[in-house]
């Protein structure tokens, strides 16, 4: 096995997943599976091999800069406008800090 | 509706019908057929009737109408429309309103192109068959038993069908190719960087892109046309000049060089394989020279991509935390549990695989060995690339394995479903410009289409290899 249920739950932790147990066993199956594929890669020499982080052009550094003019931002209301609860102009989560 | 731009254009311009008659027409047919596919979520009449009442505005005024007037078209649901539902067909964001317009949208628009409607997808455009989708899987037009391909699947159907003359999908790894040969339409994946990403829902961010679908090659390249071109919004959109794609398309494409990559041949399906030999055999016919070259690390692209394409997702997809986008638990007590329940209830089955999967190659302990490894396969598989392309003008092969497979079929086993995307993930990594262009059709009766591909920013090779062949096939 690549991948232990243990290790899953420590995972779903880290990325905010409530997983069930249910999903948890087939969870573990699945990446099992796709980290076996992933094994491949090992045959492979890449110890003198540049990594490749994006599709890069050549172009003048600042070639990309926009002028730098004044522009009206997404106003307040209408960043709101898709929030589960907002209030005061602000969005709002549960109590994080206790009196 | 078996219209093209051109079509639509000379009974525009021959006042033979109105922009607002055609678009009527469109909404009233694409909302009569799409029970049968389920390949609209949403449609958007008040803003298709505006935007022709535009167009007829303007022919009446003898102003231009652009060169998309009066033209309808479908788009993806994972690219923004202000004031237009886009649900990246996820519960997550099922009621998720956009504020603004992605910058390829805008240029639609301002092109004289009436947006119709939004196309069903794979949940944020993670899968091959479009069965990931919340709102239920897109019927194959052609077989409605079988999947139309993913994850733009409602996007390639909407063309197969008829219900739209154009639509936009998003391609991370085949997303666009891959529906539009089992479809049997024409989809075209750009350059990296070719069109603006703005307002595009971020997946894998260093793979993404927005690109057309049509019925005819022509039609994509007067799309892209209008789409492709630096924007200010998109530090990662290219700065190099968009050349006239359309006037290149002659016909002639005598003396051509096109690679055939051995590697693309293995483990081909008999009826594929058949239908790509015999295109190739055609390209040969036309005057090209047809020479074999070799891309040697394509057995690794896929591990390489389902690395990087997680680990991007992962880092993207947080951002759905119960916080700003529409949707938030209501078993949710602390704030911890409000991300955590949010997430477990908004997210589909292939959206937490892959999130989980790029968290563990994230990990502690782990980067070196997952994410920084396939960067630099990545490397290897844009080099295998760059070393085909000084020696021929384009590449041609197939986009999968195999035709359309039937609904269910494979939704069971993540592991086979991410290697069939083989063929058109390497693209991806390069970040070359592909198409598939259809081919031709199986015994029983299903498209498969030809990959065309060629090097950075030379679309134009690419069109006038699939413009001349779509000429002399009848697919």
């Amino acid at each position: 096995m690549k991948i232990t249920e243990q290790e899953v739950r420590r995972v779903a932790e880290l990325a905010n997943l409530a997983l069930t147990e249910d999903e948890i066993v087939r969870m573990t199956q699945d990446m099992d599976g796709i980290l076996t594929h992933i094994d491949k890669l090992s045959e492979l020499d890449t110890s003198n091999v540049e990594p490749m982080s994006q599709v890069l052009y050549d172009s003048e550094e600042t070639a990309t800069l926009r002028a730098d003019i004044e522009r009206k931002p997404l106003g307040n209301a209408d960043a709101l406008a898709n929030a589960p609860v907002s209030g005061q102009g602000y969005y709002k989560v549960p109590l994080v800090i206790e009196k | 509706m078996n219209h093209t731009i051109d079509s639509i254009r000379g009974e525009l311009l021959a006042k033979k019908r109105s922009a607002e008659e055609v678009a009527r027409e469109a909404l009233n047919f694409a909302e009569a057929e799409n029970p049968k596919t389920n390949a609209y979520l949403t449609f958007a009449p008040e803003r298709a009737l505006a935007a022709a009442r535009e167009v007829d505005r303007k022919i009446a005024a003898n102003e231009d109408p652009g060169p998309l007037a009066g033209v309808p078209i479908a788009i993806k649901d994972v690219i923004l429309t202000r004031g237009l539902r886009t649900t990246c067909a996820s519960r997550m964001l099922e009621n998720y309103i956009p504020p603004y317009d992605a910058t390829a949208v805008i240029r639609i628009e301002q092109a004289g192109g009436v947006i119709i409607g939004k196309t069903n997808c794979d949940e944020f455009a993670m899968g091959s068959s479009n069965e990931n989708s919340a709102f239920g899987p897109v019927r194959n037009p052609v077989a409605l038993d079988r999947v139309p391909g993913g994850s733009s699947g409602g996007s390639a159907a909407v063309i197969a069908q008829g219900t739209a003359v154009l639509s936009l999908g998003s391609d991370t790894g085949g997303s666009i190719r891959q529906p539009a040969s089992f479809c049997g339409v024409t989809g075209v994946t750009p350059t990296y960087g070719r069109v603006s990403r703005y307002g595009l829902t971020a997946f894998a961010s260093s793979l993404d892109h927005i690109g057309p679908f049509s019925r005819t090659v022509r039609d994509s390249a007067r799309l892209l046309q209008v789409m492709a071109g630096r924007d200010e919004m998109d530090s990662t959109s290219a700065l190099a000049p968009v050349p006239d794609y359309v006037a290149a398309l002659d016909g002639n494409i005598h003396g051509m060089k096109i690679g055939i990559p051995k590697e693309f041949f293995d483990g081909l399906a008999s009826d594929t394989g058949d239908i790509i030999q015999a295109a190739i055999a055609t390209l040969q016919k036309l005057g090209c020279e047809i020479r074999e070259v070799t891309l040697p690390h394509t057995a690794y692209a896929v591990g390489c991509y389902y690395i990087i394409c997680t680990a991007e997702a992962s880092s993207n997809l947080a951002r759905y935390d119960g916080v700003r986008y529409t949707r938030r638990s209501a078993a949710a007590g602390s704030l911890q549990e409000m991300y955590r329940k949010t997430r477990d209830e908004g997210f589909g089955a292939e959206c937490k695989r892959r999130i989980m999967l790029g968290t563990y190659v994230l990990s502690a302990g782990y980067y070196d060995a997952y994410y920084l490894k396939a960067q630099k396969v990545r490397a290897l598989v844009a080099k295998d690339y760059a070393q085909a392309f000084e020696q021929v003008d384009a590449i041609v092969g197939p986009v999968s394995p195999f035709p359309a497979f039937k609904l269910g079929e494979k939704v069971d086993d993540p592991t086979s479903m991410y290697l069939s995307d083989i063929y058109t993930v390497t693209g991806d990594l390069a970040g070359i410009p592909c198409m598939s262009v259809p081919a031709g059709r199986t015994a029983d009766g299903l498209p498969v289409g030809l990959q065309v591909i060629a090097n950075h920013f030379n679309e134009t090779a690419m069109f006038r290899v699939a413009d001349a062949f779509e000429k002399v096939s009848s697919y």
